[in-house]
């Protein structure tokens, strides 16, 4: 571990750092265009030059090794006036454009100027202009601001895995476009938006909308995929303006999917702000609230405890699923399931989580993905798979189906008697697993939402079993869940009681004639068709599937617009805050059960968030540690039943439309349509 | 300048390397390491764009991609980034006069001036006729005998505004002057003549017999 000198401050710092890097822990800041933490190394901006004891000239701190007794300063007159000319070259041909970028506020290269900046230029010559590039519905693009510090590049090549961003030309004709302007083809491709120093790449959707400083900001837990993103919502008054990330190294370091900042635009369209009743008619019309919780205790009332149920949906907060839970069993009802997907898991927690954790990726040394597509259902999680494969180019092998996921896979089929084979060893993939210090089996929703997914459970617990994925230090065994509220639901027990119904058998029953109510706390994806002749309740925040198939409908919060706890699929309890109020009369959802509780006259025995919060923690002690994980002990899980031969698919194919929030996305739209237009154009080449 | 500014706006629809073309690719290939494949992207680009009437088309670019293993965008990025690719079609002579300060102090701006007059084309056009393409470049590595200006594959130098003319007037009738020094110095030994070793007689003169690459390449 080289130790140097920065500022007459000694510093130690490990193998392989560099001088930026000794710099930073001597508590120095080191101004940067190019450099970035998470990619490789340009060296192209200069802007981090610093002096070195012996050398000529200053050096670049971020490309510079750091060595053993080398002798830092960064606060000589050198250095200041070295900084000075190259701040004084990147502004030439920068534009004065601040009072209308949207960058500005939080712009690297106006807070550097401040330090470095001269008051004025003395260059009288023509700046230059640069056309500017279309990069699809999520990036808007003024390049005559570029500064060609190549971040973006390296992002898509690096951490997107699409190389499709590239710099033509050279000298002063320098350009950053992608080949022939086609819309990135990345689900991470918004990240580029975070990492520009300038304004050249900006967000599309928020452009020109609010400015930094006017913006409430709140830290919260993103809810449109299994990972529990962190993000920070910004808000002004009423409305989300825009989601950026939140560092994490834990889950999603500095990266989130297109889909968690820009599917915010759907929470102002189609949003249930009263309450509705459907009608003689047969038309849903607004009630009020006192109507609307006389209609459902009557409901309540004149259906058989047996003949009720409740299913949640993938984007439900804990504490609404644990009211949901207390009042039906309250009024003695067994049917409750938190997957409507007919996913077929729950139990014991080793069943059902993500045991390696989202940071256990990093460690790992051979993968077997069964029935999962990462890169549509996780895509932040899929960046990182990707990074162990550039360092280590693991072997990773594919049951499921076969697509692109930005690194080399072994595709093993689909059918998922191969399961078999690698659970008896006989199949070559089988050994490379045995041979792996870390392996990794990831079970995707596509291989368990099925009818046999018990049985395919089984077998995968079979394979980590015989190939040694599950040790007494490492636990390889990872369910890939895709909904947010799925591991939560799971958690509290939000599953059938003793001779309660599931999903599937609901709709049977419902069929039959045999369900009198049915209610749907945000459950959308679902084939309601069964339920027809039940008295239908949606409990949700958008008009969607579920509010049109309802006889009634209560209008909840949206994720952004409460306080809940969503448990990610590595099973990390986080705390989600609100950033915005629900609209109209819509109410946070526990508040609705509960009153619903009272007006059925059973009583869910709690008043207040936090008593609610309190009766939780007491019958599940976990959900009271924010943020920590306690590894499961390993048991047995899964079905022995036979496996059918269908085909193991993945849980989705469109990535831009998942959830209620989604669907109602103009942006999400627009992303459809752009990639639908560029594979289009793709086939119409070849 | 965008990828449009910069590429042909009339591209063929395909392109396939001819079958000695192909041969010579194998060749190259051989010399780099297996994943390094790569590093053939110039040869490659070189070799497309001598095959294909001295400019590459985008569909080379996408074949170059494909076989070596690259992204469409890397390949475009070096296509771009020298000014020996062309991207966009040039005449039969491709002029290419150096303006770097050694030729500029000798007299470039008379060589760019005969051209200038002649065809009424700058930096980047082509003449009327369409025989001929003009492209100001950066240092040719031939200052001694500056200034210079490169027809396809060959150097003339020593040129002013006479000299350019019978240069153009003889390409013009596609019988170019021998190579080399317009003064025929022999290589880039003093104008008047070789100062040191006089007593030893040299070979004949270099220049005027190297083979007519432009020519074969026409």
């Amino acid at each position: 571990m080289p130790k140097l000198t920065v500022n007459d401050v000694e510093v130690e710092v490990e193998d392989g750092s560099t001088v930026l890097h000794a710099c930073e822990a001597a508590g120095v800041e080191i101004p940067r265009f190019c450099y970035h933490d998470r990619l490789s190394i340009a060296g192209n901006c200069r802007m981090c030059l610093v002096d070195m004891e012996r050398a000529p000239k200053p050096i670049a701190a971020c490309a510079m090794p750091a060595g053993d007794g080398m002798v830092i300063r960064t606060d000589t007159d050198r250095v200041k006036k070295a900084r000075e000319g190259v701040m004084e070259f990147l502004l030439i041909n920068h534009p004065l454009d601040c009072p209308i970028c949207d960058q500005g506020g939080e712009c690297d290269l106006q807070d550097q100027a401040m330090g470095y900046g001269l008051d004025g230029s003395r260059f009288a010559e023509n700046k230059r202009a640069v056309d500017n590039k279309h990069m699809g519905p999520l990036i808007s693009t003024v390049m005559t601001r570029c500064i060609h510090c190549t971040r973006c590049v390296r992002f898509a090549t690096e951490v997107a895995g699409v190389p499709e961003l590239g710099a033509i030309g050279r000298g002063e004709t320098m350009e950053i476009t992608t080949y022939l302007e086609k819309t990135l083809a990345s689900e991470l491709s918004a990240n580029v938006i975070d990492l520009c120093p300038v304004g050249a790449l900006t967000s599309r959707p928020y452009a020109f909308t609010a400015r930094p400083w006017e913006l409430n900001k709140v830290e919260t837990i993103d809810v449109m995929d299994a990972l529990g993103s962190n993000i920070r919502v910004d808000a002004r008054g009423a409305q989300v303006m825009r989601v950026l990330p939140r560092l994490n190294e834990d889950i999603n370091e500095e990266w989130i999917s297109d889909k968690t900042r820009y599917a915010i635009d759907g929470l102002r369209r189609q949003r249930l702000d009263k309450p509705y009743a459907r009608g003689q008619n047969g038309r849903l019309h607004p009630v009020s609230w006192d109507e609307a919780l006389k209609i459902v205790a009557t409901a309540l009332r004149k259906a058989k405890p047996n003949k009720i149920a409740a299913i949640a949906g993938n984007q439900v907060d804990v504490e609404a699923m644990y009211a949901l839970k207390s009042l039906m069993t309250r009024l003695g009802s067994p049917n409750i399931d938190c997957r409507q997907d007919g996913a077929k898991i729950g139990g014991k927690r080793a069943g059902y989580l993500f045991n390696s954790t989202i940071a256990g990726i990093d460690d790992a040394d051979a993968v077997l993905m069964i029935g999962s597509n990462p890169r549509i259902e996780a895509a932040v999680l899929n960046a990182r798979i990707r990074r162990n494969w550039l360092a280590s180019r693991l072997p990773i092998a594919v049951v499921g189906p076969k697509v692109d996921l930005t690194y080399n896979t072994e595709f093993l089929g689909e059918n998922p008697a191969i399961l078999g084979s690698l659970a008896d060893g006989s199949h070559k993939f089988a050994a490379k697993l045995k041979k792996a210090k870390r392996p990794m089996i990831i079970i995707g929703m596509g291989a368990l939402a099925r009818a046999d997914g018990a049985a395919i459970l089984g077998k995968a617990r079979q394979i980590a079993e015989a190939c040694g994925v599950v040790t007494k230090e490492w636990n390889g065994f990872n369910v890939l869940h895709n909904a947010a509220a799925r591991v939560g639901g799971l958690d509290l027990g939000f599953v059938p009681g003793r001779g309660g119904m599931d999903v599937a058998e609901m709709a049977k029953a419902a069929k039959a004639g045999k369900l009198d109510l049915v209610w749907l706390l945000g459950a959308d994806e679902l084939d309601f068709e069964p339920f027809a002749a039940s008295f239908v309740i949606y409990q949700g925040h958008h008009g969607d599937k579920g509010a049109h198939h309802a006889d009634l409908v209560l209008p909840g919060a949206a994720y952004t617009e409460k306080d809940g706890i969503y448990v990610n699929t590595e099973g990390r309890v986080q705390y989600a805050s609100r950033a915005a109020f629900p609209p109209g009369d819509a109410r946070e959802d526990w508040t609705i059960i509960r009153a619903v509780s009272g007006a059925v006259g059973k009583s869910i025995g709690f008043d207040t968030l936090a008593e609610l919060r309190e009766a939780l923690c007491t019958e599940f002690p976990h959900f009271a540690d924010a943020d920590e994980i306690v590894p499961p002990k390993w048991t047995t899980f899964g079905g022995r039943a036979k496996l059918s031969a269908e085909p193991v698919g993945q849980a989705f194919d469109n990535f831009y439309m998942t959830c209620a929030i989604s669907r109602a996305s103009e942006t999400m739209a627009d992303c459809v349509r752009a990639s639908a237009a560029d594979s289009g154009a793709a086939v119409a080449a070849e | 300048m965008s990828i449009e500014a910069r590429i042909a706006s009339d591209q063929p629809d395909s392109f396939a390397f001819s079958k000695e073309n192909e041969a010579e690719i194998k060749r190259i290939l051989a010399k780099y390491p297996k994943g390094r494949q790569a590093s053939a992207v110039m040869p490659l680009l070189d070799l497309a764009q001598r095959q294909h009437d001295n400019w590459i088309p985008m569909k080379a670019i996408e074949l170059i991609a494909k076989k070596l293993d690259m992204a469409e965008i890397r390949v475009l990025e070096v296509a771009t980034f020298y000014t020996m690719f062309n991207l966009k079609p040039v005449g039969k002579y491709f002029l290419q006069a150096c303006t770097t300060t050694p030729c500029w102090l000798r007299g470039s701006d008379e060589m760019m001036r005969a051209i200038k007059d002649r065809y009424q084309i700058s930096s980047g056009e082509t003449s009327a006729c369409g025989k001929f393409s003009l492209l100001e470049v950066e240092c040719l590595g031939a200052c001694v005998n500056a200034p210079i200006l490169q027809v396809n594959d060959d150097f003339y130098e020593d040129l002013d505004y006479q000299s350019t003319g019978a240069l153009l007037d003889s390409l013009e009738a596609d019988a170019p002057l021998p190579v080399g020094s317009v003064l025929g110095r022999s290589g880039s030994e003093a104008t008047t003549g070789a100062t040191t070793l006089a007593a030893v007689k040299p070979k004949p003169a270099a220049s005027g017999a190297t083979k007519k690459r432009s020519q074969a390449n026409a």
